[in-house]
This record gives structure tokens, C-alpha cells and sequence, in this order.
């Protein structure tokens, strides 16, 4: 088993990417590897409660982050001044998360064996 | 003038050059990520602000929603859906879409 970091930094809709890391993260958790995913800047929008994408005709894909832990993915970090920057808290957020310091961020990035940045 | 924006002001500078050369009687739109800007509680809200004061904003109210920000836009900043981005697009002699 290898320790997978994936690294999110986009807001959900105006790029793919936030969708694309998902999908990354679910494969990852499907072959039973240690996974950690990190919301950093502009990413920790993904988390954001209420959205409501009718109006875009995109789908909504913020219920998966709540589906995550039933592929034990549980490993969720949000980094404490991109959240503040945002005016965000824990309490605006729709999964459970970690809140860290870049510092610590640093470090867990650190352990890993792969890091993936979306 | 109608300016369009669709960039996260965090993630680009593309609303700061924007704001930069707005004038007053001119009209922003953001539209995409760029509804990031129009968050009340978010730290570019002071800027947007002050292009409020001078001009008018718009935010396309789709894309708001989309991002969770239904109840966090700054009052004034009118949404709009997407027959009012094309009425305004029609009513403007000179769009810009900033990219």
C-alpha cells in the first residue's frame, strides 16, 4: 500500500479539474490504498454546503465528498488560512474535515509517496 | 461599457486589472468563478465594494447558486439570470470579455 496525497486548489464548476480529482481519488480508494486528499486556496470551495446547479445544467457533485467515506476515504485536511481568506468555517463545509495550518499541510505532504495536484 | 469577468479573484488577477480600469456609468458582470468576488463575507470584498460605489454589478445568479453562495452575495450586486446577461449584453454598445 502506498500513501496517496491528492491536492485540490480549483472551485468546482469553472474547471474540470475538481470533478476529475474525484473521480482520481475513487479509483485510488477502489485498489485499497492509503488515501488523504488536501483542499487548498480556491479547492476548498468544493466543500461548500447548498450548491445548487440546476441553473448551470452541470451536475452537482458535492454529495460524493459524503460518499467518500464509504470507500474509507476519510482522510480530509482543509488549510486553515485558505478557508479565512474565503470568510469560510468549518460549519459551511458538508463533510467533516481536519482544519490545518499551511505547516502542517507541509508536513503530511511530506510523508506521502505520491502527491497528485488538481 | 459592460465588463465580464469569469475568473476566481483569488485564483487570477484578471477582476483586479478589471476594476482597475472601470469607470463610473460602466457595468461588471461576473459570471463563473468570478462570483467568488461577490461573496460578502470573502476578503475581496472590500474591492468589489468600491466598484459598487462607482458602477454597477451584476452577478449571474445561476452560477451563484451553483457555488452555495445564494444566501452570502453582497446586497449591492444585482443577480441576474441568462435572459438578463443577454439583455444586458444588447443594451451595452461595447462588451468585454476579459479573459
Amino acid at each position: 500500500m502506498k500513501k496517496f496525497m491528492f491536492v485540490n486548489r480549483k472551485a468546482p464548476y469553472g474547471t474540470v479539474y475538481a470533478l476529475e480529482s474525484l473521480e482520481v481519488v475513487l479509483i485510488t480508494a477502489t485498489f485499497d490504498q492509503d488515501v488523504s486528499l488536501v483542499f487548498l486556496d480556491d479547492g476548498v470551495y468544493e466543500l461548500v454546503k447548498g450548491q445548487q446547479t440546476k441553473g448551470i445544467g452541470i451536475k452537482n457533485f458535492s454529495p460524493s465528498y459524503r460518499a467518500l467515506e464509504g470507500y474509507d476515504v476519510e482522510k480530509l485536511y482543509v488549510d486553515a488560512d485558505s478557508l479565512a481568506q474565503r470568510g469560510l468555517s468549518e460549519k459551511d463545509l458538508l463533510v467533516p474535515v481536519e482544519v490545518l495550518s499551511g505547516q502542517q499541510v507541509a508536513e503530511l505532504m511530506q510523508q506521502q509517496d505520491v502527491v497528485l495536484s488538481f | 461599457m459592460l465588463h465580464i469577468v469569469n475568473q476566481s479573484p483569488y485564483q487570477s488577477s484578471t477582476l483586479a486589472s478589471c476594476l482597475r480600469l472601470l469607470q463610473p456609468g460602466h457595468s461588471l458582470l461576473l459570471i463563473e468563478d468570478a462570483v467568488y468576488a461577490a461573496d460578502s463575507a470573502g476578503s475581496q470584498q472590500a474591492a468589489l465594494q468600491q466598484a459598487a460605489a462607482r458602477a454597477k454589478v451584476y452577478a449571474l445568479k445561476p452560477d451563484v447558486e451553483a457555488r452555495g453562495l445564494g444566501q452570502r452575495v453582497m446586497e449591492n450586486v444585482t443577480l441576474i439570470d441568462y435572459s438578463g446577461f443577454v439583455t444586458l449584453v444588447a443594451e451595452t454598445s461595447t462588451s468585454h470579455s476579459w479573459l
